[in-house]
């Protein structure tokens, strides 16, 4: 694939054929050679032939190949020309994660650290297969998806606080259940509250180094040593579901012929379907952040009875890396509403933004971007320039460069829990294999994919995390 | 003859069945796609679950049928063992599947180490010469 050299660490794939803008692609060259070895570029670039685009088609610097989209893959369209596509948001609506702080420093812990684990292990159900701890009415359930984490919140799961500290204040209002299919309403029944499995996690951190002291102070994290909490999960099969059901009713409505890869299937946003889809994507939205504030909330009630009290176990933020969203941006000099797709990306807003809760709005919005199992997380800030380069985006994570297959031949479980705990850090896992198919191996650098977004521009380093206790689902 | 092969995908699960009949490779992609979670050797087959599944084409009958195993999976934590009676019908309004499913309900005696979250179309493939071939990816 022909890519030209912008400048460093930004390159372009020109407009050519049906591509209705260029790509462009956030990696140094030690990224992209990975980022080259699969179809991330073709997939990038067929994103870019999609009607009613804007600007470019963008690759964050985890990018690696999806279906249709690529991971890492930011597109913005136009309300009343563009489409919305389930693929641009991808499988698990709202995959995001979750960060809380504390005032317990890691050696306040490091007696009780196993203990802690254990419990937290108790506590949320993780692991494939493996049901929440109740059982919904489908009323209830409806309740959930129309109001997210509010819901969690005025049942008892945390504190009000944590919904200012969450994207979208934890709910987005054009959520509608009755979009749902029975289908995903079964599927949402037993697994609400629940980390699931795969790439999804809960872990103990510690700050190792704070790089950027101003926007630290400003999300609570005060210095190295401080203990913070990380939850990474989705909106589990109900979003799953979602998913695959307006993948389904769009290629029946709309038709599959001419696109070159059927996941891109699309409707357009002011279409019924479009707008159908829009609602249930923003049910499921809410259940992942209802699933993520009930999670949070066991977290603390496991400190406060090992450690004595959760203190100051505060909401540092909660971000969503599977989103499709409308969001206000500048495309050609002039201020317009578009259907900003985030899949594996994070929102990245600058100072000032009116989505940013008023405690962040000088500092600008906490960025999460989780590692791989055993390796550093970072904390970011996100940037007014992000909104030029990006439309307010950043990568989401480590991205993968090995497949689980690969993984398994190479690594076992059991050695890799023992290499952490040589490095003092605790792993709890439902499966031995399922630690394999995640072994850090298997993952870009994390620390070079936060280098890149740190030197465009796209979200500022604040923090670099570093675990000592991990639960893997 | 050879049921499935796994391939290398960087991120999700990805997979070739074979059969003599499209029968034969949809009954194998599930016993693929259910290797990538489970061992289905090591579960037996005490439960049965019939399914029916409609498509307006093999791709969509495809995602359907495998999409069954997955549902049975977070509603009602079956495992599967083995596909009996599987039988794929082409009619003027589409595609139509029917198959009993027999497996186990997960418990302590079992290891599931893998979660497929969604079945693609993403590089499907389903050919049909001295025998079928189908290629699927997994979302997981």
């Amino acid at each position: 694939m022909e890519l030209r050299k912008v400048r460093d660490n930004v390159w372009e794939i020109p407009k050519q054929g049906e591509m209705k803008v260029p790509a462009l692609v956030y990696a140094s060259e030690r990224l992209l050679a990975d980022v080259r070895q699969d179809l991330t570029l073709e997939q990038a670039r067929n994103v870019a032939c999609l009607p009613g685009i804007q600007r470019m088609s963008y690759v964050m610097p985890d990018a690696h190949q999806g279906y249709g989209f690529p991971i890492g893959g930011v597109a913005a369209f136009d309300l009343d020309e563009g489409v919305i596509s389930p693929g641009g948001v991808g499988y698990d609506i709202n995959c995001g994660v979750r960060l809380l702080r504390s005032d317990f420093l890691d050696q306040d812990i490091t007696a009780r650290r196993k203990e802690l684990l254990a419990e937290i292990f108790r506590e949320v159900p993780a692991g494939v297969g493996k049901g929440g701890v109740t059982r919904l009415s489908r009323a209830v359930l409806k309740d959930i998806l129309a109001r997210g984490a509010e819901w969690a919140v005025e049942n008892g799961y945390g504190m009000k606080e944590d919904l200012e500290r969450t994207e979208e204040y934890g709910r987005m209002g054009e959520a509608d259940p009755d979009a749902l299919s029975d289908r995903a309403l079964e599927r949402g029944v037993p697994q609400l509250g629940t980390l699931g499995a795969g790439n999804h996690f809960l872990e103990i951190q510690k700050v190792q180094e704070v790089l950027d002291k101003e926007a630290a102070a400003a999300f609570g994290v005060e210095g190295a040593g401080q203990v913070l909490v990380m939850i990474h999960c989705g909106s589990r099969g109900l979003g799953h579901q979602v998913a695959t059901d307006y993948i389904e009713l769009m290629g029946n409505a709309f038709g599959v012929k001419g696109l070159p890869d059927r996941e891109l299937v699309n409707a357009p946003f002011r279409s019924e379907l479009g707008r159908r889809y829009y609602r249930a994507m923003s049910a499921a939205v809410n259940y992942a952040f209802a699933n993520r504030q009930m999670i949070a909330h066991w977290v603390r009630d496991v400190f406060a009875k090992v450690l004595g009290s959760a203190k100051g176990m505060r909401q540092v933020y909660d971000v969503c890396h599977n989103v499709a969203k409308v969001e206000q941006h500048v495309v050609g000099g002039r201020s317009r509403d578009l259907c900003v797709h985030r899949k594996g990306a994070t929102r990245s807003f600058g100072p000032g933004r009116a989505e940013i809760p008023e405690a962040y709005r000088a500092a600008g919005q906490p960025v999460i971007i989780p590692g791989s199992m055993g390796t550093a997380s970072y904390l970011l800030v996100g940037t007014g320039e992000a909104e030029e380069l990006s439309f307010g985006s950043t990568a989401h994570g480590a991205g993968r460069v090995m497949s689980r297959h690969e993984a398994l031949r190479r690594f076992r479980g059991e050695q890799i829990r023992d290499d952490l705990a040589r490095r003092g850090i605790e792993l709890k896992s439902t499966s031995w294999k399922g630690v394999a198919e995640e072994a850090s191996a298997a993952y870009k650098d994390v620390d070079e994919v936060v280098r890149v977004s740190h030197e465009v521009g796209l979200g500022r380093l604040v923090a670099r995390l570093v675990p000592v206790g991990v639960m893997k689902g | 003859m050879e049921r499935y092969r796994i391939l290398p995908h960087t991120a999700d699960g990805k997979f070739r069945a074979y059969g003599r009949t499209l029968e034969e490779a949809f009954a194998n992609a599930a016993l693929a796609m259910a290797s990538l979670m489970w061992d289905w050797r090591k579960i037996e087959p005490k439960i049965a679950r019939s399914v029916r599944v409609t498509g307006t084409d093999r791709e969509q009958l495809l995602v359907k049928f495998l999409g069954e195993v997955v549902f049975l999976l977070d509603t009602q934590r079956f495992l599967l063992a083995a596909v009996k009676d599987l039988m794929i019908r082409e009619g003027p309004d589409g595609w139509a599947l029917e198959a009993e499913l027999r497996g186990d309900a997960l418990s302590g005696r079992y290891e599931v180490y893998g979660g497929v979250k969604a079945v693609t179309y993403h590089e499907m493939r389903i050919e049909a010469s001295d025998r079928v071939v189908v290629q699927v990816v997994v979302d997981m």
